[in-house]
């Protein structure tokens, strides 16, 4: 059994046209039992960064508790919020610093950056940053996620296809998996806007 | 920072409420040569007067305006060797910030830790390594430690204080980031002010009056720099003319 498997979870993180996409299941499981359907995987760091955290449950809440305080003294000191590609940078920095004894989860980072242009970015349990231009998956349902989103992505979609797209491959993909699913959440970024949608999937 | 057990500062309040040390190192730095920075619509220019005490010496190797990052530069007024202890601190937190963030940092942010570094030395012996070997014999009581005890010997009849000074030097920083140009003066306080134009030095308030004379908002960098030189030429006429 390894650790990463000991919760469960699916992450996914689309761009689109001036805007993106990251979508997350809602299973919190130990092991073989589910404890909760309405678990949160994807925090609001500000109104143009999202943070989607895999893995271990309890690395995850403390990790992002930790990157939450930094960016709220970032906030203080430097009168600004960071940008998508800071916090990456921050994040990954933060991970290496436990270098060998890590924390135990994969981030998915998405925000709108400089000229509201989307970035998406995942890593791994020690920081090292994989960006793409158009999508990046986390947790146990990576290897269908992957497959999914390569087949039904197409650049420069608009928000609400790139929700209908998001969604279709989250979906298909945690029905593969039997640590993630009991449904979905997805936020959709624009540069004026923030929609937030709870799916419907197999609830098993 | 440091050794906590020997750590203390000079700098310690009068009755007046005043901080001595730091009245006296704003001395240092008023006797020190001027220098100057004027803030463009466009851009910082900092100058100084690179007075050099003999023909004979070397003066490519003689560095008063220095980078610390690729869009920040800092000119001092003071004690030469107490800027060079700042200029590497600086450089060292704006590439700890680019190391963290992968981003250059802010005008703002590098001023900000530069000067807690000079407030520190005004409050407390930060990052001075301190030697166990000599005693400190202080007026107030102080928990020494046994071992250190035992190396004191017979020195009681001295008296070696060991703490640190303020720095004898006020920093003009300039730099060019997301919010423009900025200009930024650092005391030997700690406290910092951002100005349009300003000088330090001697012969400071002729400077200053003659800069607010020439200072325009829309400035342009040339005329920025032209009247920066215009500024340390009248100093240095002034000076003459005191002697006459």
């Amino acid at each position: 059994m390894s650790i990463f498997e000991y919760n469960g979870s699916a992450l996914i993180a689309m761009v689109g046209k001036n805007c993106f996409a990251i979508a997350s299941d809602r299973r919190f499981g130990v092991q073989l039992q589910t404890v909760a359907t309405d678990f949160q995987k994807i925090y609001r760091i500000h109104d143009r960064v999202f943070l989607g955290l895999s893995g271990l449950a309890t690395d995850a809440q403390t990790l992002y508790q930790r990157l939450v305080f930094r960016h709220k003294l970032y906030q203080l000191r430097e009168e600004r919020d960071m940008k998508p590609e800071t916090f990456a940078s921050l994040v990954s920095a933060l991970l290496y610093e436990k270098r060998f004894g890590p924390y135990f989860c994969q981030p998915v980072i998405a925000g709108l950056g400089d000229e509201d242009k989307p970035f998406i970015c995942t890593m791994d349990s020690i920081g090292a940053k994989e960006l793409a231009k158009d999508f990046v998956v986390a947790g146990t349902a990576s290897e269908s996620l992957y497959g999914a989103c390569e087949a039904m992505f197409k650049p420069d979609m608009e928000p609400e296809e790139l929700f209908e797209i998001i969604s279709q491959a989250l979906l298909s993909s945690v029905d593969r998996d039997c640590l993630s699913g009991w449904g979905g959440h997805v936020y959709v970024v624009t540069p004026t806007e923030v929609k937030e949608r709870i799916l419907k999937g197999r609830m098993d | 920072m440091g050794d906590s057990q020997y750590s203390f500062s000079l700098t310690t309040f009068s009755p007046s409420g005043k901080l001595v040390q730091i009245e006296h190192a704003l001395t240092a730095v008023g006797s020190g040569q001027t220098s100057l920075g004027i803030k463009a619509a466009n851009g910082v220019v900092i100058a100084t007067e690179k007075k050099l005490p003999s023909i004979l010496v070397d003066e490519a190797s003689v560095q008063k305006i220095q980078v610390l990052t690729p869009n920040i530069g800092v000119v001092y007024s003071g004690m030469g060797p107490d800027s060079r202890v700042l200029v590497r601190k600086s450089r060292k937190q704006a590439e700890q910030y680019h190391r963290l963030y992968k981003e250059s940092i802010p005008v703002t942010q590098l001023v900000r830790e530069t000067a807690a570094v000079m407030q520190e030395f005004t409050q407390s012996g930060a990052g001075r390594p301190m030697l166990g070997w000599l005693q400190t014999i202080l007026d107030f009581n102080v928990k020494l430690k046994k071992t250190k005890l035992r190396a004191l010997g017979n020195m009681s009849h001295k008296k070696t204080l060991l703490g640190v000074r303020p720095f004898g030097v006020s920093l003009l920083v300039a730099g060019f980031d997301d919010n423009g140009p900025q200009l930024y003066q650092v005391d030997p306080s700690g406290s910092y002010f951002s100005w349009k134009a300003s000088a330090m030095g001697k012969n400071v308030s002729n400077a200053k009056t003659f800069l607010e004379k020439r200072y325009t908002d829309d400035m342009e960098l040339d005329d920025a720099v032209h009247t920066a030189i215009l500024t340390l030429k009248e100093g240095y006429m002034h000076l003459k003319l005191l002697f006459f």
